[in-house]
């Protein structure tokens, strides 16, 4: 993007900062440090910087009032490329999003390219799958709870329950950061979500060569355990970029220091 | 079916059968060709897909042909047997998954449908495809996506396939299995009966048949204790009203899978012989077999003639697996004896292979009691019959009629319904010895039974009020009283 443009783009986006909801505003600060991912890129311990995450997953309401803000982004105008055929697909026309959802669930149906600009248009970005993760293994009371059975049980009944995006957001529980639904309504889109790849062929994944398994001499067999994060993992594979799923909402992010991050780009 | 399917599929069979017609003289000099590959598939057909135990026509004599197969992904809930309920991922909505049938040479154009319900993403490895991944690689499906790729049936064979998505052994283990059958040139031979049966090894939080919504149980998975290995999805799938049925005479072909994950089986027709065993669901017949070896991930095709009518009993005769944790079904075949081959009236007493004496059951200071109690008489009927059908079952059966000889019938038993009390310590603490039940006499063992309180009412209540009892009502009270 040419500096004009970009400059345009911030312009544009820039006026609904001021008008937005308390509710879009409220984040929480996660306190960075380093952990050890199921797997990632890099194998082994990833140090995250301490970053500030939405409380809640964005709403219907909320989405309905970016698509008001920004047309471009209704059912009826959206860019082809930018999604598929499911794109706000439960929706009951290009402003309003009917009876039968809530104000109050959180957005689902909703493709890459459009969670990430509107994070942009409210001055912030799609979390990290590294920041997501690191986030969301945070229990009630515990900032790492991976270790807790009890812990891992919770998020994998919600794996087992149905229909849970017609849930309110706010419906499962505060994590040890002030953050609500990390594990419980929905999936959730990361800037990054294709980095780790799980492959259609998941068993191949295991070649040494791919980036997949590269740490699995640090990823203990405990780990490997960690079946609900597998899943997670093998969500995002499966996802392109255009795609939007009934399943599949978001939440932004914000460098809790905005100058430090863009002068160190 | 749609009806549309189901009519494209009529038209196009009769399309192939009016060509066949129109170019038989120049089809007389079958075309050999060098390789299965180069079988032509030359018009496009909608595969017949069935749901367990049933399976498509037969292929026969049909040329091979551009297949389609649409198959649709659902996450959803059932029940593995009364009151425990368990959330399956299905291909197209049962356990086993639907039965594919194609023949050697048919291209097969596999749709893929993970519905947008569907929390996870999926994908299908067909061990009758010859390409990476068994085609897992193309068919990696998001929620609410479908994917297509196409495959040539090169090898004859039932196969296995599977879900292969991380983690895949869960996938397996929540149902994600079924067989497709690639037959052999000109078909297989025809029978009067087919059926299909795949057993499965399900893990669960709680122990066998404890009530509620079970999860999943990774470490019992990775350590392979099984809770409940059963044929077709759930116990029971196979029994009483859905038995499998045949007529005296007929020839029978069980199209056998094993989905595992870990488990093999030993499959074995209780008073049946295999005339035939497609070994490993290949080539290789084996005549005379009494138990066949299916390995996880395998299959058979196992043929039989019934001679006799009776109901005869599908088992992995790895024994406790059939009595205890479901993997049992039936055979119901009807129509005249034939005294020559079987007569039951000669039996004489009762084989008690291990003696009275080791077969007490172990016994533990405390017995859990249900999480879940009885509210009212429907419900200690259903929870009363949930626990008859796991321990009673077996030896009194579905009725309560018992079996001749052997063990006695509690359908209008005299003897049960005189003295409630020594019924309940009978439960509780076993029985050996003769009695005489409506008249008839009855020498075996009842081994005491494990069960809590509640458990005893419920289960004592059930059987009171079926079958023409007493319509006792037998609470957890009355059956404390009688423990020691």
């Amino acid at each position: 993007m040419g500096p004009s443009l970009k400059i345009a783009f911030i312009f544009l986006c820039s006026f609904i900062v001021g008008t937005a909801s308390a509710q879009r505003n409220e984040m929480a600060v996660v306190k960075g440090g380093t952990y050890i991912p199921l797997y990632g890129v890099d194998s082994t311990a990833v140090t995250v910087k301490s970053f500030k995450m939405d409380v809640y997953p964005v709403t219907n309401s909320d989405y309905l009032r970016f698509v008001e803000e920004h047309p471009q982004w209704q059912r009826s105008k959206i860019i082809r490329l930018f999604s598929d055929g499911n794109y706000l697909v439960n929706w009951e026309g290009d402003t309003s999003f009917g009876d039968v959802l809530q104000p109050n669930a959180p957005i689902t149906n909703i493709s890459w390219f459009a969670a990430k600009n509107y994070c942009e248009c409210l001055g912030k970005r799609l979390p990290t799958v590294d920041e997501w993760e690191y986030a969301a293994m945070a229990d009630q009371t515990m900032a790492d709870a991976r270790t807790k059975e009890s812990y891992n049980q919770q998020i994998l009944d919600w794996y087992e329950a149905p229909k849970t995006f017609k849930n309110k957001i706010g419906s499962t529980f505060k994590n040890y950061w002030g953050i609500y639904d990390l594990h419980g309504l929905v999936w959730e889109w990361t800037i990054d979500f294709n980095s780790v790849l799980i492959s259609g062929e998941s068993r191949k994944d295991v070649d040494k060569d791919s980036n997949l398994f590269c740490g699995s001499a640090a990823v203990g067999a405990s780990d490997l355990m960690n079946y609900a994060a597998f899943m997670r993992y093998a969500l995002r594979g499966s996802l392109k970029a255009s795609y939007s799923m009934r399943n599949l909402g978001f939440r932004c992010v914000e460098p809790l220091n905005k100058m430090n991050e863009n002068s160190s780009r | 079916m749609s009806k549309t399917t189901k009519t494209t599929v009529l038209r196009s069979a009769l399309l192939a059968g009016m060509a066949s017609l129109l170019f038989s003289c120049a089809e007389k000099k079958k075309k050999e060709y060098a390789s299965t590959a180069e079988i032509p598939a030359t018009r496009e057909m909608i595969a017949e897909l069935t749901s367990p135990p049933y399976v498509p026509t037969p292929v026969g004599k049909r040329k091979a042909k551009k297949l389609i197969v649409d198959m649709e992904i659902l996450e959803q809930e059932g029940e593995m047997t009364n009151g425990v309920r368990y959330i399956y991922w299905t291909f197209g909505g049962t356990v086993p998954g639907s039965f594919i049938r194609t023949r050697v040479g048919d291209e097969v154009e596999f749709h893929l449908k993970n519905h947008p319900d569907n929390k996870l993403p999926h994908n299908i490895d067909l061990h009758a495809v010859t390409g990476p991944g068994g085609g897992a690689e193309s068919s990696f499906v998001a929620p609410g996506r479908e994917k297509v790729f196409s495959f040539k049936t090169l090898n004859p064979g039932l196969y296995v396939y599977h879900c292969a998505t991380a983690p895949v052994g869960m996938h397996i283990a929540n149902g994600m299995y079924g067989l497709i059958l690639v037959e052999p040139e000109g078909g297989l031979p025809p029978v009067d009966k087919e059926y299909y049966i795949m057993q499965g090894d399900f893990y669960t939080k709680g122990a066998n048949g404890e009530r509620g919504l079970q999860p999943f149980d990774m470490q019992k998975a990775v350590d392979e204790r099984a809770d409940y290995v059963v044929f077709n999805g759930k116990m029971g799938a196979l029994t009483g009203d859905n038995a499998l049925t045949a007529n005296v005479g007929e020839t029978i072909r069980l199209f056998v899978g094993n989905g595992g994950p870990n488990l093999v089986s030993s499959f074995h027709v209780i008073g049946e012989i295999f005339d035939k065993v497609y070994v490993e669901g290949g080539d290789m017949v084996n005549k005379n077999v009494q138990t066949t070896l299916i390995p996880a991930g395998g299959a058979a095709i196992v043929e039989f003639k019934v001679d006799v009518p009776g109901t005869f009993i599908l088992v992995d005769h790895s024994i406790f697996r059939a009595f205890n944790k479901g993997a049992l079904g039936m055979l119901k075949v009807e129509g005249e004896e034939n005294k020559s081959i079987y007569s039951g009236e000669l039996e004489e007493g009762i084989y008690l292979p291990e003696g009275p004496g080791i077969q007490t059951m172990p016994s533990t200071d405390e017995v859990k009691e249900s999480d879940i109690p009885a509210k009212s008489m429907a419900e200690k009927m259903e929870f009363g019959k949930a626990t008859y059908m796991q321990t009673c079952f077996a030896c009194h059966q579905g009725e309560g009629q018992g079996i001749a000889e052997a063990f006695p019938p509690l359908a209008k038993s005299d003897y049960l319904n005189a003295d409630v009390e020594r019924a309940i310590d009978i439960v509780l603490y076993g029985l050996t010895g003769e009695i005489t039940v409506n008249g008839k006499k009855y020498n075996s063992v009842m081994t005491s039974q494990s069960l809590s309180d509640e458990e005893v009412a419920n289960v004592m209540t059930y059987i009171y009020n079926s079958w023409g009892n007493s319509k006792k009502d037998v609470t957890p009270a009355m059956v404390k009283s009688r423990r020691n």
